[in-house]
């Protein structure tokens, strides 16, 4: 009975590496390590509706049909398209994300991952004023005080602050929680607000007033500040801004309440000045509570190959990138693509209505090992293995570490690399053809 | 009876684990819902299950009333899906993110029951 120790877990950001396994006749019979979301990845694929056959919508059905012609069907799509959204691209891997950057070159594609609708603003705001950063190692090891600023990793991240953070020990934090500090800045008291030091509940949607005030308490000037920010007391934001001048070592998780809210990127751009200003006193660094296991990985294949972390646009035959006007919400909301491939992601399920409702209207090509809402607007559905689980490749935890995923089990399943490179040799056969 | 709220939504660990089992009821119980704290449901006069419509400029749905008084007065959060985004602000702002946070919304009471996932989509569909 093979017990794999140390599988990484391909669901979330904080992408832990020690999980056990057991498996018995290609089944995976017991996960120890796991918490709640990664326990059910790993039990999905014997529970969960896989999609059991590639699929192609004829007179309103999906019905069943090889991978051959449904690649074939998928490849026509590509062919006889002039603006082709390809979205995604976050649970798999680096080299299936590589393969896909290849297709969207060679179909003239604007290529987008899930940062469109989670962290993208937080690549803008690091293009802006930088991301200093550190491993989560470092912050085990050293962070004395620890912020969540809008992320509730107890619902998101259930395992990081017992890994990585709030409560892990580590060479210079062996008192684990008892020697930190744990603030949560929030707009509701979350379930991780309430394991916090200090909770700050601050007004929806003013996270840069905050931000700006703490700024200019740090840098000496709090007399600017007004008696409220933000709907917190001044007292409460000088209360704020000392521990983390005083701290020894402090890191800033931020998650979707900074990137969604008003101010958008914005916020990101100052959190990132704050951290600057902060290491005029000690030392302090930022990371995003990146959500898809690998949509880290995404930013950095893309970067490495295009120069740029998302929303590539290769219709000028040279990468170009403009995330508000080649962001796939953008070009979905302006009725702009004429199909659109989407792989490893769930626009059905979280694109607002009218980016969804002009999805719904254009060919869709899905590539993916589970229906969900995006099956019901597909027209040509090819099932994938699970990376992580059927097939091994290379992810990016949220700290940018780069971590090699086993394969647990056999499959009959196509990778999604076996699938991209697939779709390409065909798209490449058909373009000779023309 | 109605009251104007602002609407946030967000992930959840129920939604997280359904993930990848979208097609199952958990995931609808995991997202087909509407929090607001207990003073809120009691101004609308409705308990947990009871069905709310939440209204925004860019859409209308149907979901589940359900109490959290982490929830500061007018705050209405429902998890990330395809429910909350039916109401969600489209608009990026020039920078790719939607408006998945701080918008506006109306919520009353209504008789109707939410849409199971594949009956939502098929509007989109039927549009």
């Amino acid at each position: 009975m093979p017990v794999i120790k140390d599988a990484v877990c391909s669901l979330c950001g904080s992408l832990c590496d020690d999980i056990t396994v057991t498996v018995e006749d290609n089944k995976i019979t017991k996960i120890e390590n796991a918490c709640i979301l990664g326990h059910s990845k790993f039990v999905g694929m014997f529970e969960h509706d896989r999609i059991e056959t590639p699929m192609i919508r004829k007179d309103g059905e999906l019905v069943p049909v090889s991978y051959e012609e449904a690649i074939e069907a998928a490849a026509k799509i590509l062919v006889n398209s002039r603006r082709i959204l390809s979205y995604g691209w976050c649970s798999t891997s680096c080299e299936a994300v590589s393969g896909a950057i290849e297709l969207a070159e060679e179909t003239g594609s604007v290529i987008d991952s899930t940062a469109n609708v989670c962290h993208g603003p937080s690549a803008l705001a690091a293009q802006e004023k930088g991301s200093p950063s550190a491993s989560l190692g470092e912050i085990k090891n050293r962070a004395d005080v620890i912020v969540f600023w809008g992320c509730n990793p107890v619902h998101a991240h259930p395992r990081h602050m017992s890994r990585y953070s709030s409560f892990s020990k580590g060479f210079f934090t062996e008192k684990g929680r008892k020697g930190r500090t744990m603030v949560v800045i929030d707009v509701r008291k979350t379930d991780t607000a309430k394991l916090a030091d200090n909770y700050v509940e601050i007004e929806q949607g003013s996270d840069l007033l905050l931000i700006t005030a703490l700024r200019s308490i740090v840098n000496g000037h709090e007399d600017v500040v007004p008696e409220t920010v933000a709907g917190v007391p001044k007292a409460e934001v000088l209360e704020l801004a000392e521990t983390l001048k005083n701290a020894k070592f402090v890191c800033i998780f931020f998650g979707m309440g900074v990137t969604q809210s008003r101010s958008k990127y914005k916020n990101g751009d100052a959190v990132s000045s704050l951290i600057s200003d902060l290491n005029q006193h000690t030392k302090a660094v930022m990371i995003g509570m990146r959500g898809h296991y690998n949509v880290t990985g995404f930013g950095q294949v893309a970067t490495w190959e295009t120069g740029f972390p998302m929303a590539i646009d290769f219709a000028r035959g040279y990468p170009y990138y403009n995330p508000g006007e080649t962001g796939a919400n953008d070009l979905l909301v302006r009725e702009e693509p004429d199909a659109a491939i989407i792989a490893a992601a769930d626009p059905g399920a979280h694109f607002p209505q009218k980016a969804v409702r002009h999805l719904a209207k254009i060919p869709v090509i899905q590539i993916d090992p589970y229906a969900n809402p995006t099956t019901e607007i597909a027209d040509v559905v090819i099932p994938s293995a699970i990376v992580g689980i059927e097939a091994e490749g290379t992810a990016y935890r949220m700290d940018a570490i780069s971590l090699r995923m086993k394969k647990l089990i056999d499959t009959r399943f196509k990778t999604d690399e076996e699938i991209v490179k697939d779709l390409t040799a065909k798209v490449r056969e058909l373009k000779r053809g023309a | 009876m109605k009251i104007k709220a602002n609407l946030i939504s967000g992930r959840t660990a129920d939604q997280g684990a359904h993930l990848e089992a979208k097609t199952h009821k958990g995931y609808f119980d995991a997202c087909a819902y509407c929090e607001l704290n207990s003073a809120d449901l009691e101004r609308l006069g409705v308990s947990e299950g009871d069905s709310l419509k939440v209204t925004t400029e860019f859409g209308e749905v149907v979901v589940f009333a359900k109490a959290n008084d982490g929830n500061p007065d007018n705050l209405a959060f429902i998890p990330m899906g395809p429910w909350a985004n039916a109401v969600l602000d489209p608009d990026t702002h020039g920078c790719g993110m939607p408006g998945f946070k701080g918008v506006p919304a109306e919520i009353e009471v209504t008789e109707e029951k939410p849409l199971e996932m594949k009956a939502l989509m098929r509007k989109y569909l039927e549009d």
